[in-house]
């Protein structure tokens, strides 16, 4: 019978629900909440007030990430008031009895880098964060979203959150990636056809032979993304490679218990004919390298089209914001954005900070060097992430190719701390947000793939890096 | 939480889709530990220069608007979580937000706080704007119990929707903490069912 079908997310969803309210959300247990220190003080205070602690402190993780330095991190934080919000969080976590990875800390980093690569996040888990990049975690098969500060202080006391259980969509990509296109350019491609706003109410499985052929971190690129299209979260079914992705990982089952878990990871799919209220497939082959040009992630092009026109819209009523957003640019509707000067590259982010991604730049760069007039920037996404990158010498290629190899934090994406771009700049960044003003005020961003991005700084302008690619 | 439950109140329109919290509150304003004060930086980039000087086209900046209502474009309060932008535009002074659409984060967020997120037809929204605009003294009322807007000394009137709960907590001033602590012993016979923490349970001894 076809209502015995479940999609991965209604699998995940029903196997969490506590209770359910007439009329009303579900009551969701989460397996993991992790915190940080921009959207947890108020939540941390709202538990004071109520005269209650954390309901189950082996649930909660908390890292610095979002206002953290990225040069001398062993030096005290200078801006006062990072310094103060980071204190913040040290006082409340010894307070509460949360788990801290503080500067300093070897697992230190951004909150959607260390989850997984400290074998924490699992397949068939819910997790939440007062970050709405929570959707990373969906690459394991895991129901992961962002929270208000309300939802975190609700979880906090409670280790549940009501939800609404939102709509389902499943977005297949079919067939072989070209040389030069990676995950990014996929989710970019994805969001600009889906548009901004386009999955909002939705919670996406992606699905189809692209997406089963790529690397854990390569699905944590799109799974990142999700909330850029509106969607709730995003997630992939579990498989052979992110079962030996998570194999010996810090907090990961191990022995027995990783027997168990692995046997029950394999009934996370999709039933065949269950259904979803929305599909969509798209043709690998149709994508190439993505950039935006606007002021949102959906205005995306492939790296050769041109900047569409007002009239190319389909709706009416966006062509006042079009129109703004390409003034904010200071692009013309119709440009190329080929060989366009660049000042600032932005390589980081938890979008794009993993080991994975620091290989393919530093593979890329070495025995190049990036244009005199580029400030190229690359901060990974964690402790571990750094560790690994010296180990392995990427560290010297970065250098030798003139990048500056950070420390991990989320740094230039949101411009926090001190690493913003200056009003009027072009960065190209792995980030995942274009808006206004997001790496700095009236800084202009144009979201990329690392490959990209490493390209453009080698050359000082957008740059096809199919182009550069030897044989 | 305060109670909600109608309110007829002039409106400040804001025609511009997409509205992101970035824009509503910038990054660079999100480190302080409290939920107060936040108004002041509401759009603070769209509202000042960077000399801090008001900019004189933005419409928070126009004398001839002003009230609780905030009237703003489709996709009202994508990316980014941060729950300090339904506080910049509370304590700003705006109790209700309408849109012909809101992004999920951010409605949630809003009803957390007591201000209403209210999602009308494009239609209704376009019209709207029209009248604000005809007439900066538009008294609009909306009204949750009925959960009706109406735009005064008109018969043009929408109904929208909300959930349940979420209506009786306003309408109430209750808080969803208040009601899951109740449920204590539920949540924790819902934990002795849990695969996930049966697998980590050893893990997470060692980890202590």
């Amino acid at each position: 019978m076809a209502t015995d079908k479940k999609t991965l997310f209604q699998k995940i969803w029903d196997a969490h629900v506590v209770t359910t309210i007439a009329d009303g959300p579900d009551v969701l247990y989460i397996d993991k909440h992790l915190i940080h220190e921009v959207t947890s003080p108020q939540a941390f205070a709202g538990l004071e007030k109520r005269g209650i602690g954390v309901f189950r402190t082996q649930n909660i993780l908390a890292t610095a990430d979002h206002n953290v330095p990225t040069k001398d991190q062993h030096l005290p934080i200078a801006e006062p008031l990072s310094r103060f919000q980071v204190d913040k969080l040290t006082e409340n976590c010894d307070k509460f009895g949360v788990e801290l990875y503080g500067l300093g800390h070897p697992f230190q980093g951004i909150v959607h880098v260390i989850g997984p690569e400290l074998g924490i996040t699992l397949p068939g888990m819910t997790i939440v964060c007062g970050d709405s990049h929570t959707s990373t975690h969906g690459a394991f098969g895991t129901i992961a979203f962002g929270i208000g500060t309300s939802e975190v202080e609700q979880v906090m006391a409670t280790q549940c959150l009501m939800q609404s259980k939102p709509k389902t969509m499943r977005i297949n990509i079919e067939g072989d990636l070209s040389r030069g296109v990676l995950s990014k350019d996929i989710i970019l491609y994805i969001i600009s056809k889906i548009s901004m706003g386009g999955a909002t109410g939705y919670f996406v499985e992606y699905a189809g032979s692209a997406i089963r052929s790529l690397s854990m971190e390569a699905r944590m690129t799109i799974c990142n993304m999700s909330i850029e299209m509106g969607a709730r979260g995003g997630l992939i079914a579990p498989d052979d490679i992110t079962f030996d992705y998570i194999k010996g990982r810090e907090f990961a089952p191990k022995e027995e218990k990783l027997t168990e878990a692995v046997a029950y990871w394999r009934t996370l799919f999709t039933d065949e004919g269950a259904t979803f209220d929305v599909e969509y497939t798209f043709d690998a082959a149709d994508i190439t390298p993505m950039i935006t040009y606007g002021t949102n992630p959906g205005m995306g092009i492939k790296i050769k089209e041109h900047i569409p026109t007002v009239n190319d819209l389909k709706e009416e009523s966006g062509k006042a914001s079009f129109e703004k957003s390409l003034a904010y640019m200071g692009f013309n509707a119709g440009d190329t954005l080929i060989d366009k000067p660049i000042n600032y590259v932005f390589i980081g982010s938890c979008t794009n900070s993993r080991i994975e991604d620091l290989r393919l730049v530093a593979q890329f760069v070495k025995g190049k060097h990036k244009a005199p007039h580029v400030n190229a920037m690359i901060v990974p996404g964690s402790k571990q992430v750094e560790q690994q990158a010296i180990a392995e010498g990427l560290d010297t290629i970065l250098k030798e190719a003139g990048f500056e190899l950070r420390e991990p934090g989320c740094s230039a994406c949101l411009g926090m701390n001190e690493d913003k771009v200056p009003k009027g700049e072009y960065c190209v960044s792995t980030s995942n947000r274009n808006f206004e003003g997001r790496q700095g005020p009236g800084a202009r961003t144009m979201l990329v793939s690392p490959l990209t991005a490493a390209a453009t700084a080698i050359t000082g302008k957008i740059t096809d890096v199919r182009e550069l690619l030897t044989a | 939480m305060e109670k909600f439950v109608k309110i007829t109140a002039t409106a400040v329109p804001l025609p511009i889709e997409d509205i992101d919290t970035d824009q509503i509150i910038p990054a660079r304003f999100l480190k302080a530990t409290t939920r107060e004060g936040f108004g002041d930086n509401l759009f603070r980039d769209w509202r000042f220069d960077n000399q801090n000087n008001p900019k004189a086209d933005f419409v928070l900046n126009n004398p001839n608007y002003s009230g609780k209502i905030l009237v703003a474009g489709k996709n009202f309060g994508c990316g980014s979580s941060r729950e300090h932008a339904a506080w910049a535009i509370a304590d700003y002074g705006f109790k209700v937000v309408i849109s012909s659409f809101f992004a999920d984060i951010f409605k949630n967020n809003a009803l957390n706080n007591g201000l209403l997120p209210v999602q009308v037809s494009q239609s209704f929204l376009d019209t709207l704007f029209d009248k604000i605009f005809a007439d900066k003294d538009t008294q609009l009322e909306v009204d949750l119990e009925a959960q009706t807007v109406s735009i005064a000394g008109t018969n043009l009137v929408e109904h929208f929707d909300i959930n349940q709960y979420k209506k009786t907590c306003l309408l109430n001033g209750y808080d969803d903490i208040d009601y899951l602590l109740n449920l204590k012993d539920k949540i924790e016979a819902y934990e002795k069912t849990s695969k996930y923490l049966s697998l980590v349970s050893q893990e997470q001894e060692i980890e202590a």
